[in-house]
């Protein structure tokens, strides 16, 4: 682990009451935030674990819908979620479910937008406010947003990660981490690249272009 | 700026000369490449939290989500008490008003900086701002204290944990006491080993203590141990700053207190299966809560 920061130990700054239950949760609902194409229409939140037995307590259900509007862990709006989504003609369902082996802080997203398009989102919150993803639409991925985070969804074929990692240096984008998954050969993968900076608009744009890349979400939860 | 253990850090300040709370910006300045500029008005703005917090603490009518606290910070606030005056002081009482109104505004989705963490964020706040008023104190002053508690919670992040998951209550509001309390000493003209005797005397007046949240909220007991989280900090600067030390070092303090907390039992870490949590009274609430499972 990266050296710990005082505002690491003196934070985060947030909206009560929980660190996990409520900071780590908002944040979740950001990524499926960032992950959504156009405008969001409803949200299903399956919850797992301890978030399925106290997430009524600790807000954990205003703090997802909070992130899912786009809102950062110590945005006030968060108690009013509720409100805000109906008002902007988002619905929200909570279902309590056994999302399997995995952490007891865990939350699976499905997000649909105007299109009737969605995408399936699960992360962890693992205390603190930190939080791991490790799923994206059923495939296994693990990143932490800890970093500015760049997801790329493309196919699996050769030469596609070296114009991407290429793009990139030319904009000298320093790459901190880089992983790729794939659910099986030849078909769609993903690419989880994690920079210092921030990484600017116009290199997300030019990397959508690349030939084989289906999309790029700049996720960014942390800054 | 690298440390590990108290004594490497108190090392490091007497070879500078520094204090504690130096040593810990330039260090945030070589972490982070901010400006020292940047890193003090960030840690101000989370001053200003604290302050916005203990505010609303005592003065609105807070009820928790839950429903479970709420209204306690602003009665101790408000009441003069016996015709006596305060039991322990008018000082200590506001204090603990401050510290407990945190946390009801941290149970009712309120804004607050975790310090350590949610469930001990009232200590901090609590002893600083009632000594800011006491004395009339300058922001920047605090500031700078608080950049001292955080080298304190530093070192226990390092080197034992302050979630309660991991070590019970003590490892929160034990840690949140010991950092105020090194705040407080290294504020009041005491040395970087002075601090941290401090720190180690607060640590080492709650270790043991269980993390038995009723229901899994963080509200009860946690609001209560914040009142007490203030003056266990409070009373370890106090008794530093007329030249008492810890007859244990910081760092082996830290050390026992990370063992402590390993052997506690599971239950009685955050899982709301033992201590308070368990007892019938604190089981019907969960129920009354949550519902029959
Ligand atoms: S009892 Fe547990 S949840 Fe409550 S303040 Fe102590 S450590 Fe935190």
């Amino acid at each position: 682990m990266s050296e710990l920061s005082v505002f690491d130990v003196l934070g985060p700054k947030m909206i009560g009451p929980s660190s996990s239950h409520t900071a780590g949760a908002c944040r979740i609902g950001k990524v499926a935030n960032k992950m959504t194409k156009g405008k969001i229409v409803s949200a299903k939140f399956f919850l797992h674990g301890s978030f399925s037995k106290t997430y009524r307590g600790h807000g954990t259900d205003r703090a997802l819908v909070g992130g899912l509007l786009g809102f950062d862990p110590d945005d006030q709006r968060i108690v009013y979620s509720f409100d805000l989504a109906r008002e902007q003609g988002v619905s929200y369902e909570f279902i309590e479910t056994d999302l399997g082996d995995v952490h007891t802080n865990s939350v699976m997203i499905r997000v649909e937008n105007h299109k009737g398009e969605s995408v399936y989102v699960t992360g962890a919150s693992i205390g603190g406010g930190n939080v791991v993803i490790t799923e994206i639409n059923g495939l296994k991925i693990r990143f932490t947003g800890e970093y500015f985070t760049l997801v790329v969804p493309h196919f699996d074929r050769p030469g596609i990660i070296a114009k991407v990692t290429a793009r990139l240096a030319s904009n000298t984008v320093n790459i901190a981490f880089m992983r790729v998954y794939r659910h099986e050969k030849g078909q769609e993968a993903f690419m989880i690249i994690e920079s210092d900076e921030i990484i600017d608009q116009d290199s997300i744009d030019e990397i959508k272009w690349i030939d084989g890349v289906t999309d790029a979400y700049s996720i960014n939860i942390r800054h | 700026m690298k440390f590990n253990t108290g004594k490497e850090l108190i090392k490091l300040c007497n070879d500078l000369e520094h204090s504690i709370y130096e040593v810990m910006i330039l260090r945030e300045c070589e972490l982070s490449g901010k400006s020292k500029h940047e890193i003090i008005n960030e840690m101000h703005s989370s001053y200003d939290i604290m302050k916005q917090a203990v505010k609303s603490g005592v003065t609105k009518d807070i009820i928790s989500i839950s429903g479970l606290t709420g209204g306690d910070a602003k009665k101790i606030f408000e009441n003069s008490a016996s015709i006596h005056g305060p039991v322990c002081g008018a000082f200590m009482k506001k204090a603990m008003a401050y510290s407990m109104g945190v946390l009801e505004v941290n149970a009712s989705m309120g804004k607050i900086v975790a310090a350590p963490t949610a469930g001990s964020s009232g200590i901090i706040p609590g002893a600083f701002i009632a000594l800011q008023e006491e004395y009339n104190l300058h922001d920047e002053k605090l500031i700078k204290a608080l950049f001292t508690a955080s080298g304190v919670g530093l070192l226990i992040s390092k080197n034992a944990t302050v979630a309660g998951a991991e070590g019970g209550c003590q490892a929160e509001t034990g840690s949140a006491a010991a950092m105020a309390a090194a705040g407080i000493v290294e504020l009041m003209g005491g040395s970087p080993e002075e601090a941290l005797h401090a720190a180690a005397i607060a640590l080492k007046n709650i270790l043991g203590l269980v993390c038995d949240p009723i229901a899994g909220l963080v509200e009860s007991p946690c609001e209560k141990r914040n009142g007490l989280g203030v003056s266990n900090a409070l009373i370890s600067a106090e008794m530093v700053l007329c030249g008492v030390t810890s007859i244990i070092p910081f760092d082996e303090v830290v050390e026992a207190m990370y063992k402590v907390g390993r052997s506690l039992p599971f239950e009685l870490k955050e899982t709301a299966l033992g201590g308070l949590a368990a007892t019938p009274t604190g089981k019907n609430i969960k129920i009354q809560i949550f519902g029959d499972e």
